[in-house]
């Protein structure tokens, strides 16, 4: 019997569970295979939907299901937190003492933000001018200030690197924008973007393309801020320089880290608790038989939910490859696919992996092409599909029609390399990514 | 053989002097990228340039700010003292690897 165990069943843990299932049906009938998923939390969060919520577009319920009734039948689902996973003897251990023994184990316990790492933020003033969006009772309440908030200085902020969704707090600054165009107030409101990097944009292509939208729905940007702490009771932001940015409003994105468990497992992680993963095998370098898929891993790929379906498909054929006793494949590109709201009924798509930045051109969707780093109404309508895409295609595991694994270049204006061709393939971003023994 | 040794400005960089293939670094590029920066490595620059190069080519990411002060020995202040201004960027030019960027 070879045992498959999958911790945490949010995106990407469904997306495997139902793969596998899917592709082991026989032998999980015939008792040669199991496959089980623990996760401590029944309720599943559709998260991109924490956007657009604090406008009013979504009700909490509605971007709430039940784990149970995502996940396949076949698989057997345990309700506990991880305590911590022994390498060494191939088992985790859950909260309650229990061990649970792997063949083969799948990490899926993806990213949360950690308020209480940035001094002051869940002092005074949290949750009645300090914000964040990226849960469900942050975005909820946040909701409610807006609501309210009738004029003043709105600042919205990123922390630190790395963010689930990268784009998802400059589409909030663009919302608020079209927001309080829409209530008739947004002559009284201010809104700044503050971000540790050092534009909004910080590739070549995007900057040139998309500078223009910051001036265009009056934003202003503070770069390299990195956020030291933050005082609410006298509305402002410090930089660990000192440097300060009073608000009215605080919007932020505080720091994310991976699972609490993965720092109590010997060589698991990184100091953030970031699974140490290779990027191409999506193998942990703890031990070949763990895999790492979504938020959950230290690879520089972007934390999406589309990453980890394009991960998904691509780990489902090494883990047939590595249970046959084959080599595993370093299949993964970093490809990323995603629809960036700008407001007023209109957005982007990008579409990039490791190697390739996002570029212009249109992208050759099953139903039709769409415009890529270029505004559209169609696009728009793409990023609203997007949540049906997500319960019936992106969880189910299924193909996305005309969205493949790796990233294709077909329709993209992609600029002839700078260099002279040489022999080596070896552009920058590519290089970090052996794990050097230096 | 000495005068092929390449120096900073004939390496690949971008447009703010970063290099853009890590391998291509040693120690007298970082004191030249330094030197044009107003900092003369003491060996206290040393341990934050190192930690920061050794996990970028382990992980393929540069750590922040937060992290550098955590991890590699020095506190925040005193990162702030080493590397004016903008320490995490700093010490990533000045240990050869790419400036940190978003994904647009
Ligand atoms: C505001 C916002 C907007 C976004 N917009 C988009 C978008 O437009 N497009 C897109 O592709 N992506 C978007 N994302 C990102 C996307 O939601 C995530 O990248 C994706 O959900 C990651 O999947 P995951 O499985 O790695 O982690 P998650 O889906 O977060 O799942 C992790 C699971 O692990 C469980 N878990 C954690 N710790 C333990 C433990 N110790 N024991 C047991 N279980 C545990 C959790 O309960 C959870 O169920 C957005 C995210 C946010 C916050």
């Amino acid at each position: 019997m070879q045992r498959i165990v999958i911790l945490g069943a949010g995106t990407a843990g469904t997306i495997m569970a139902n793969r596998l299932v899917h592709a082991y049906r026989d032998r999980i009938a015939g008792g040669l295979l199991s496959i089980t998923v623990v996760d401590h939390d029944p309720r599943h969060l559709y998260q991109p939907g924490l956007l657009l919520l604090p406008f009013g577009h979504y009700q909490p319920e509605q971007l709430v299901k039940p784990k149970q009734r995502l996940l396949p039948k076949h698989v057997r689902s345990i309700e506990a937190r991880v305590d911590r996973v022994d390498a060494d003897a191939s088992a985790v251990v859950l909260e309650n003492g229990s061990a649970l023994p792997y063949d083969l184990l799948i990490i899926a316990t993806g990213s949360q933000i950690a308020p209480d790492e940035t001094d002051g933020m869940t002092g005074p003033g949290w949750r009645e001018k300090v914000f964040d969006f990226y849960s469900l009772e942050g975005a909820t309440a946040l909701r409610d200030a807006l609501a309210g908030f009738q004029g003043g200085k709105l600042v919205v902020n990123v922390v630190e690197m790395p963010i689930k969704c990268p784009v998802a707090p400059l589409e909030f600054a663009f919302l608020a924008d079209d927001y309080f165009t829409r209530r008739g107030i947004r002559d009284r409101v201010e809104i700044t973007y503050v971000t540790p990097l050092d534009g909004a944009f910080t590739k070549a292509t995007c900057s040139r393309e998309l500078a223009y939208l910051l001036d265009e729905k009056r934003i202003k940007l503070v770069t390299e801020f990195s956020t030291g702490r933050v005082d609410g009771a006298n509305g402002k932001l410090y930089a660990w320089d000192e440097t300060e940015v009073p608000f009215d409003l605080l919007v932020t994105i505080p720091v994310h880290k991976g699972a609490d468990y993965v720092g109590r497992s010997p060589g698991l992680g990184d100091e953030m608790n970031w699974v140490l993963t290779d990027p191409h095998t999506l193998q942990a370098k703890r031990a070949a038989n763990i895999f790492v898929i979504g938020d959950a891993t230290n690879i520089p790929a972007s934390k999406a939910g589309s990453v980890a379906h394009f991960e998904a498909e691509l780990m489902a054929e090494n883990i047939e490859r590595f249970l046959a006793g084959r080599a595993v494949e370093p299949s993964f590109d970093g490809h990323a696919n995603c629809f960036i709201e700008t407001g007023h009924r209109k957005a982007l798509l990008i579409d990039f992996n490791y190697d390739v930045e996002p570029v212009r051109g249109r992208f050759p969707f099953a139903w039709g092409p769409v415009p890529l780093l270029k505004e559209s109404r169609l696009n728009h309508l793409g990023k609203l599909f997007f949540r049906w895409i997500y319960w019936h295609l992106l969880l189910p595991g299924r193909p996305i029609p005309g969205v493949p694994a790796r990233m294709s270049r077909t329709g993209k204006r992609i600029p002839a390399p700078p260099a002279p061709a040489s022999a080596a393939p070896a552009p920058a971003a590519s290089e970090p990514r052996t794990p050097a023994g230096v | 053989m000495s005068t092929t040794v390449p120096t900073y400005h004939q390496l690949d960089l971008d447009a703010e002097g970063f290099l853009q293939k890590p391998e291509q670094w040693n120690e007298d590029i970082a004191r030249e990228i330094a030197a044009e920066n107003g900092i003369a490595l003491t060996d206290a620059h040393w341990k934050v340039v190192r930690f920061m190069r050794d996990r970028f080519l382990s992980t393929g990411n540069a750590p922040t700010i937060r992290t550098l002060g955590k991890e590699s020995g020095v506190s925040v202040k005193e990162l702030y003292l080493l590397f004016p201004k903008a320490p995490a960027k700093l010490a990533a030019k000045i240990g050869g690897i790419p400036k940190p960027h978003g994904c647009i």
